[in-house]
């Protein structure tokens, strides 16, 4: 087994060449669980811990594109100044594991796992996100849609890295939603994400851990599109929203596993979609509206 | 070492409590945890569950709270790593070790040591941790024995001890 500490994405993709059936690591909490498990069956290891440009952001002004690092620590995520400009992503951060765990834990993680619970992902799919990869030969992006193929499975190949995903900024309310056991260290049973775009006029809505990967309700997105108007303030009655929530989710294939059952999990979307477009809808929701 | 270079099961360095150790003929992908514990003779920091969810092998990596089993102690070799060893600088108990003992917060004491250095990463991010904040801090951290009422306790005196000093 080698370890290589690489410190640039040059040396990233250069020992991806070299070693290709290497595993990258970068906050570990899902790689070291598995090696601590399985001692023997590390493998060769790219730590991308001092790759300090996979920890960058920024924002293009003239195309409101947030890039952001794939190595952006979830502690990060939450705080100041990007949970003023990704509120959901923010309330989905602070929802992972604990504050060890997001010290440690980044969303290029959260895609290289692409656990269907992985609280990233929903946000993401919300957002209709664009993943950059790169290997020795160029660099190309992917739709996170198409990113997503299956259960803990992704498009990318063995020898790419994640560099980052950006994302166009919105205005308008958005808000991440979770149900589990307790608040703390606690893997989703179900979440969703809804986007209100209110200067192009749409609500984007995703559901986590109700499908093999993540889901997109697009029916009934443009089941709302028709019956509401979603440029500016929105006016959302309360039938109308819990109809939006039951038509949503019947756009997930649940199942019964150790954390929960199809139908609860089936309810619980319902309820959250309902929730959260009721939020939407809620004028001066504090601290929720993307600025 | 340049950083970049790959490691075999040879050797590296770390920085842990401010003094460089070298961990020698080690598997290279021990995590930190077990290195600190048995190669370097710091047994303070405790493992349980080696799965991140318990907490008691939390240390400070570059001033973030981080659990020691989720770090592959290879990787480490950039970072200013501080453990429950290294809070004290002159050998007497911290503030917030003495707030523990002084307000009950310590039963069997397997938690205690992880509990400590997620406090003092709190407190020096955050002086005045208000009630819910406090909560925050210490849910990666579990105590089978003390309820949590105490070492709530504890972290109050610790921040409040703190600030009439401040003043
Ligand atoms: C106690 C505990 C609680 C948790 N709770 C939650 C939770 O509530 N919600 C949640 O979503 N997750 C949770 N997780 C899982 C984990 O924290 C997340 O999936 C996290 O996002 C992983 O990020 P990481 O940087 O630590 O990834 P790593 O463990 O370093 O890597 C994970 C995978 O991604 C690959 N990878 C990493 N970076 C890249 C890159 N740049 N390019 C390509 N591949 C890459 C790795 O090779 C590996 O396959 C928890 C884990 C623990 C231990
Ligand atoms: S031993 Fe590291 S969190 Fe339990
Ligand atoms: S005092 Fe025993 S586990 Fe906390």
């Amino acid at each position: 087994m080698t370890v290589v500490n690489a410190t640039s994405i040059d040396e990233v993709v250069d020992a991806l060449r070299r070693l290709p059936q290497a595993r990258l690591l970068q906050g570990g909490t899902d790689v070291m669980v598995e090696i601590n498990l399985n001692r023997a069956g590390a493998g060769d290891v790219i730590a991308l811990r001092q790759v300090s440009e996979l920890r960058r952001w920024y924002v293009d002004e003239e195309s409101r594109t947030l890039h952001l690092g794939a190595g952006v620590p979830y502690a990060e995520l939450e705080r100041s100044p990007l949970c003023n400009l990704l509120p959901a992503l923010a309330e989905a951060a602070r929802t992972v594991g604990s504050p060890q765990i997001r010290a440690a834990g980044s969303l290029g993680g959260n895609l290289g796992t692409c656990s269907p619970a992985g609280d990233g992902l929903p946000v993401l799919s919300a957002y209709d996100a664009m993943v950059h990869l790169r290997n020795a030969d160029g660099s190309r992006q992917m739709s996170i849609h198409d990113f997503m193929v299956g259960v803990k499975r992704n498009a990318s190949a063995a020898d790419e890295l994640i560099t980052g995903i950006s994302m166009q900024l919105t205005r308008g309310f958005q808000g991440y939603a979770k149900v589990g056991t307790r608040n703390a260290m606690v893997i989703s049973v179900a979440s969703a994400c809804l986007v209100h775009d209110s200067e192009r006029g749409s609500i984007r809505v995703a559901f986590g851990a109700v499908a093999p990967t993540i889901v997109r309700a697009r029916n009934a997105e443009a089941w709302l599109a028709e019956n509401v108007e979603l440029v500016g303030a929105i006016d959302v009655s309360g039938r109308l929203a819990r109809e939006f929530g039951e038509r949503a989710a019947t756009e997930c294939t649940p199942i019964d596993d150790h954390r929960s059952t199809a139908a609860y999990r089936r309810h619980a979307v319902s309820v959250l979609a309902e929730r959260l477009l009721l939020r939407a809808a809620t004028p001066n929701t504090t601290g929720n509206r993307a600025s | 070492m340049t950083s970049s270079q790959d490691q075999g099961n040879e050797f590296y360095a770390l920085t842990v409590n401010g003094m460089r150790h070298q961990v020698q003929d080690a598997w290279v992908g021990e995590s930190l945890l077990y290195v600190l514990r048995e190669r370097l003779g710091l047994p303070g920091t405790k493992g349980a569950c080696e799965q991140g969810e318990c907490g008691s092998c939390t240390v400070v990596m570059d001033g973030e709270a981080v659990c020691a089993c989720l770090v592959m102690a290879a990787t480490a070799v950039d970072a200013d790593i501080v453990t429950v060893e290294g809070l004290s600088t002159d050998g007497e108990p911290t503030d917030v070790q003495r707030s523990f003992v002084d307000a009950g917060g310590v039963q069997c004491g397997f938690c205690t040591p992880g509990l400590i250095v997620a406090v003092h990463a709190l407190l020096e991010r955050n002086s005045s941790p208000s009630e819910l904040e406090i909560r925050e801090a210490i849910s990666g951290n579990i105590c089978r024995c003390t309820g949590y009422g105490r070492i709530f306790e504890a972290v109050r005196q610790a921040r409040d001890t703190r600030q009439q000093g401040a003043q």
